[in-house]
């Protein structure tokens, strides 16, 4: 018995390879919770119940899955060029930055100005933290996989320097935080009495507007030549470093608004554990829902969903979240394998 | 004036082999899996995973050399689950290799808090000590820093001579550098390049596994979450700068080290007039200079990054 | 037959499957010791897949191959060196940033050996250079040697294990004339040693030269088999294609103005050492100029400098007279230059995407292909339906991925965003390679055409009997310099070869320059 590549691949296996690794993924995990001394059924009861359980319960889902939708679409338009951008996390931190910075008193608009001007400041920001490793890739070689990541830490210690530094807030009462953003800066609550606001909203829009652009504009069929065989869209006349210019300002633009809703939505402040690695959480996101930016909106709720149900899991019962972060990635690891074996078939001799 | 003191001192120069020695471990790891093709960004998780199961093999009443075996095994071990997906199934290898990061890491602070449920303060164990090498440690200055050790950095750099002599003369070595040129030429001589660059995988991780351990049971006495810290990507970043050779990925492994227990030490001396994050960012942005320098000129393994498929047109 | 040597080799009845396509058909051949055997046939008859299952990189789906008498493991590479078989590849299996030395050693000691012995290899290796002519420095990095130096480590590598069953895939595809010759002595050598030698072509006059059994393939089945005696062009050349073919012809024509000229330009290497050394060139609209040379001597250079992907480092350069010299891939597009590029898989196609995506690639920056930003995938579509009809590109919808169109098809892709542009000049480096006849005959029409149409043509290729065909006149290339263009009706394919190593031709065009 050997693999044999299929000349062409049924659209059902297409389909069904996500949700298959996922399962697969769960009951691998189910192995760990029992390792835990839990019954995996209830665990996995707890875990569904904690993400989707209660009206509570789904809206805060949705509050997580608002940064993922962000930081998911900045890898799926970074990966497609096969732009490298590991640095999710990064980059949202730095539009975290910008919105402290101009978002806290700085200036001040009418909301309906002031919240795009937060968004495109912290675009801007996000943009040009990645603009550096993608020059610095088109010009110079230097792998944009290694100083993504590498920015990721000056980012964050540049944070926790204006922290517990310059932009502490004096009425914290000694904890490190920024000040609180400006009432007309402010992401407005969706729903009553739920955590869940308007960035949700931005994050689906975004994400429209990605699918829209890589479909039916120029920059998006670029972004695309680029990433498959980058000789021949060179060959064939396509402006290769503004395309890469142009992803790196869109792709850390997009991760940058993860920031915005995190600081001017979830928390109203900057602190410097706004993300739980909603970063690197972004590129499981973006490779379940296989690059495409609509794919992405239901990765993405699918992701927090499991996060928070882990949370409200581990109050429950004696089984660590860190289960969250497992099944992401053996999830991740998964997909890419069960795409990949969709490809093939098993033939005898 | 008092900054050069500090290169006479024998503090600094121990402090620099010490810090040294798990990055001379990652990076002669990394340089093994990229010589035979393969980019492994698992290096990070795996070193994680390698310091979590070798300090909780001591901890669980395990030897010390025991513990760097455990470390061992399981880098091998995710370094091979990595080959499954990059060179079996020919699938990218930065997102593979990123998702072995994620599982690695994952799984071990799930691990460690399984079996050390309700820890607030990490437990510590008796790590390695010193062991100083008769006569050689009486040598002013470079004695004290370079054989007063423990055995893990000692045997660090052995390693490094033992990977240039393995890859430079002997036929695996040779087998394992051609096949990250051009596999075909591998495999139209009889060699499975699947399975070699496999093998090559495991052993670099098995050695990205003890970089990890290294910290929990020679440098520390535990186990803390986010230790490796990065050291896994500045060891991407230093075969880089190595160009792939194992004598150079000592050199920037000691220089990088130098330039991190400087900057501890500068930090002490001059007090709060700069913030301690901004020292903490030069290993950072030290490593992104390094790549700047020299990716330009640098001659990548030609086959690195680029899927083996058997027996496909 | 009487009197044979014994058989060395017994393939019985292979049949390898892809997919749909049945690359080879119930296959047999015998090879006896000393002897060589031509195997010939079309780009895409089989003869490559068969020997890929001789050599194990391919599993065979029926049938079963004997060496001597025993039976060979199916699958492994390791297993048919072991039975003494070797290899040389059409595209060489070598390392470049090693040594000869490395490249040949490579698999013939024990993998867990602690030691290498370079210096027994190397007396070994220096004595088999020397029984069969096959000098080269063993501690020379491949990088630096030249095609046929390649193909001389890549038979040393073979013999260095001590093959008995030489495989030689299109030897002949990238040597000189006369380089050539020197492998056939070498071959000779070997054969009078008793070794055997499989000798895919399909070349004829170069067949009828060495062969002592011929085997027809075509369309994966085995057409015909006869010994040397019995053959003749006309009887092979039948066999391969099957029913005849009428290639086209160059009808006589006159050259118009010039459309593209260099003049004395230094471009490619470094500004100190350039590749491409004051080179002066006129193509002129209305003709066909071949560009002839030994792979490595500077033609890709010329070919991106047209193309717009490196610009000159001195002299001028012009396209209908306008100057040329700060040229980009979508500037040449514009200024009437259509590109058809060395490697259609790696520069002429992206095959993730679809045929449509493909055929709007060098025109989606423009209207009516886009307005303002938006990709206008209507027009673009139709735009695609016409271009395919309209150039006979078979095997798949607007939509499907290029990946799945075969070599001829992705050709005559090409040729469509080509030649839909009218271009003024074209650029066609080795626009048939890895192509049947039928689609060969194709290409050089659809230039015949555009010839007549009042385009210039540059064709770039190995063959040089392309090149005898389609050029009005023939331009060598050696070491980066261009010799002054010759006629085709006025010199002999041995004549070419002795420029391409620069044994003649070059001190006039020196002198020129």
């Amino acid at each position: 018995m050997r693999l044999e590549a299929r000349e062409h691949v049924p659209l059902w296996m297409t389909a069904l390879a996500p949700p298959i690794a996922v399962a697969v993924s769960f009951l691998f995990c189910a192995i760990l919770i029992l390792w835990a001394g839990a019954s995996p059924l209830s665990a996995y009861g707890d875990l569904i119940a904690g993400a989707l359980g209660s009206r509570f319960a789904i809206t805060e889902t949705l509050v997580r899955a608002t940064p993922l939708i962000f930081t998911g679409l900045a890898v799926a338009v970074a990966f497609r060029a096969k732009l490298w951008n590991i640095g999710g996390e990064g980059q949202l931190y730095a539009g975290a930055l910008m919105v402290t910075w101009v978002g806290t008193g700085a200036v001040d608009l009418p909301p309906i100005l002031m919240i795009p001007f937060l968004f495109l400041s912290a675009a801007a920001a996000g943009g040009l933290l990645l603009l550096g490793p993608a020059l610095m890739k088109t010009y110079l070689k230097a792998d944009e996989v290694v100083t993504t990541l590498l920015l990721n830490f000056v980012v964050l210690l540049l944070v926790n320097y204006l922290l517990f530094g310059p932009w502490k807030d004096p009425m914290a009462m000694g904890w490190p935080q920024g000040a609180a953003i400006i009432d007309n800066g402010l992401l407005e609550g969706l729903v009553p009495k739920a955590r869940v606001h308007m960035g949700l909203i931005y994050a689906l829009c975004a994400a429209v507007l990605v699918f829209i652009m890589m479909r039916f504009t120029i920059w998006g069929f670029e972004i695309r030549a680029v990433g498959h065989n980058a000789e021949a869209a060179r060959f064939a006349g396509m402006p290769m470093t503004w395309t890469t210019v142009r992803t790196a300002l869109i792709s850390g633009g997009l991760a940058a608004c993860a920031g915005v809703t995190e600081v001017a939505g979830t928390k109203g402040y900057l602190t410097a554990d706004i993300s739980p690695g909603f970063g690197y959480t972004g590129i499981a996101v973006a490779m379940l829902a296989g690059l495409n930016p609509l794919g992405v909106i239901v990765s993405a709720i699918f992701i927090a969903a499991i996060y928070n149900g882990a949370d409200a899991m581990s109050r429950s019962i004696d089984v660590s979240n860190y289960i969250a972060d497992v099944i992401t990635a053996t999830s991740l690891l998964l997909v890419l394998a069960a795409v990949a074996l969709s490809r093939y078939r098993l033939k005898r001799g | 004036m008092e900054i050069f003191d500090l290169f006479l001192t024998v503090g600094f120069w121990a402090a620099t082999i010490r810090m040294a020695t798990p990055l001379i471990f990652g990076t002669l790891g990394e340089l093994i899996c990229e010589r035979a093709g393969v980019l492994n960004l698992g290096i990070e998780g795996i070193m994680t995973l390698g310091a979590m199961t070798a300090w909780m093999t001591v901890y669980q009443g395990g030897d010390l050399w025991t513990a760097v075996l455990v470390a061992a095994m399981f880098g091998a071990l995710f370094g091979f689950l990595h080959c499954l997906f990059a060179v079996y199934m020919g699938l990218s290898q930065h997102v593979s290799g990123i998702g072995i990061t994620l599982l690695a890491t994952s799984l071990s602070y799930f691990s460690f808090r399984m079996l050390l449920p309700g820890v607030t303060t990490p437990p510590k164990i008796v790590p390695f000590e010193n062991l100083p090498i008769p006569v050689l440690v009486d040598i002013p200055v470079l004695g004290p820093a370079l054989f007063n050790q423990t055995p893990l950095t000692y045997l660090a750099f052995i390693l490094v001579g033992v990977v240039t002599y393995g890859l430079y003369r002997t036929p695996i070595g040779l087998a394992v550098r051609m096949v990250g040129e051009n596999p075909m030429a591998v495999e139209s001589q009889g060699i499975n390049v699947l399975r070699l660059r496999t093998g090559a995988v495991v052993v670099g991780s098995a050695l990205m596994g003890i970089g990890g351990a290294f910290l929990t049971i020679s440098v520390f006495d535990a186990f803390y979450f986010d230790m490796i810290n990065g050291r896994g990507w500045i060891c991407v970043a230093l075969v880089i700068f190595a160009s792939w050779r194992p004598g150079k990925a000592l050199l920037g492994a000691l220089l990088f080290a130098s330039f991190d227990a400087l900057q501890i030490r500068v930090q002490q001396m001059s007090g709060t007039f700069i913030p301690y994050q901004f020292y903490l960012m030069m290993p950072y942005l030290l490593s992104i200079a390094a790549l700047v320098i020299m990716s330009r000129k640098a001659a990548y393994p030609k086959a690195l990054l680029v899927p083996f498929r058997r027996g496909e047109r | 037959m009487s009197g044979q040597t014994p058989l060395a080799l017994q393939i019985s009845a292979i049949t390898k499957r892809f997919g749909s396509l049945t690359a080879n058909d119930g296959i047999s051949l015998d090879l006896h010791e000393g002897q060589i055997l031509a195997l010939l046939g079309e780009n895409g008859a089989g003869k490559t897949t068969l020997m890929s299952v001789l050599f194990g990189h391919y599993v065979a789906d029926e049938g079963s191959i004997k060496v001597k008498d025993t039976l060979l493991e199916a699958g492994s590479p390791a297993a048919s060196l072991e039975a003494g078989i070797g290899m040389v590849h059409q595209h060489f299996t070598l390392a470049e940033n090693l040594s000869v030395l490395d490249n040949i050693m490579l698999g013939t000691e024990r993998l867990t050996a602690v030691r290498r012995d370079t210096s027994k290899a190397k007396r070994k290796i220096a004595k088999l250079a020397g029984a069969f002519g096959l000098a080269v420095d063993p501690n020379a990095s491949v990088g630096s040697l030249t095609v046929g130096e390649r193909q001389r480590v890549e038979i040393l590598k073979a013999l260095y294990r001590d093959v008995r069953i030489l495989i030689l895939d299109e030897p002949t595809a990238v040597l000189t004339p006369q380089e050539a010759d020197n492998l056939f002595d070498t071959l000779r050598k070997m054969t009078a040693e008793g070794l055997s030698i499989i000798f895919i072509s399909h070349k004829l006059h170069e067949v009828l030269a060495i062969a002592d059994e011929i085997a027809v393939l075509r369309h994966g089945k085995k057409v015909a088999a006869f010994p040397i005696e019995e053959a003749s062009r006309e009887k092979i050349a039948e066999a391969m294609v099957g029913e005849p073919v009428d290639p086209p012809v160059r009808q006589p024509g006159e050259p118009g103005a010039t459309v593209l000229r260099l003049n004395n330009v230094d471009a490619g290497g470094t500004v100190d050492r350039p590749t491409l050394k004051s080179a002066s060139f006129t193509l002129s609209g209305g003709e066909i100029v071949g560009l002839a040379g030994v792979s490595g001597n500077g033609q890709s250079v010329l070919a991106d400098l047209v193309s717009g992907l490196i610009n000159p480092h001195s002299g001028e350069m012009s396209l209908l007279d306008n100057p040329a010299n700060a040229l980009t891939p979508a500037t040449a597009v514009r200024a009437g230059v259509g590109r058809i590029p060395e490697d259609r898989h790696a520069t002429g196609v992206i095959d993730e995407m679809s045929i449509r995506e493909n055929l709007a690639l060098e025109s989606i920056r423009r209207p009516p292909a886009s307005r303002a930003g938006w990709v206008n995938w209507k027009t673009i579509n139709e735009r695609a339906r016409t271009l395919m009809s309209r150039y006979d590109v078979r095997g798949g919808e607007i939509g499907t991925t290029v990946r799945r169109l075969s070599g001829g098809n992705m050709q005559k892709l090409i040729l469509a965003r080509v030649l839909e542009a009218s271009p003024h000049v074209i650029l066609a480096n080795q626009p048939t390679r890895g192509l049947d006849i039928g689609a060969t005959a194709y290409v050089h029409q659809q230039l015949f055409n555009a010839r007549a149409r009042g385009a210039g043509v540059l064709v770039i290729s190995e063959d040089l009997d392309e090149l005898m065909t389609l050029s009005d006149r023939i331009v060598v290339m050696f070491h980066g310099l261009l010799s002054l263009p010759i006629s085709p009706e006025n010199v002999t394919q041995q004549e070419i070869g002795l420029m391409m190593s620069g044994q003649s031709g070059f001190g006039e065009a020196v002198d020129a320059a």
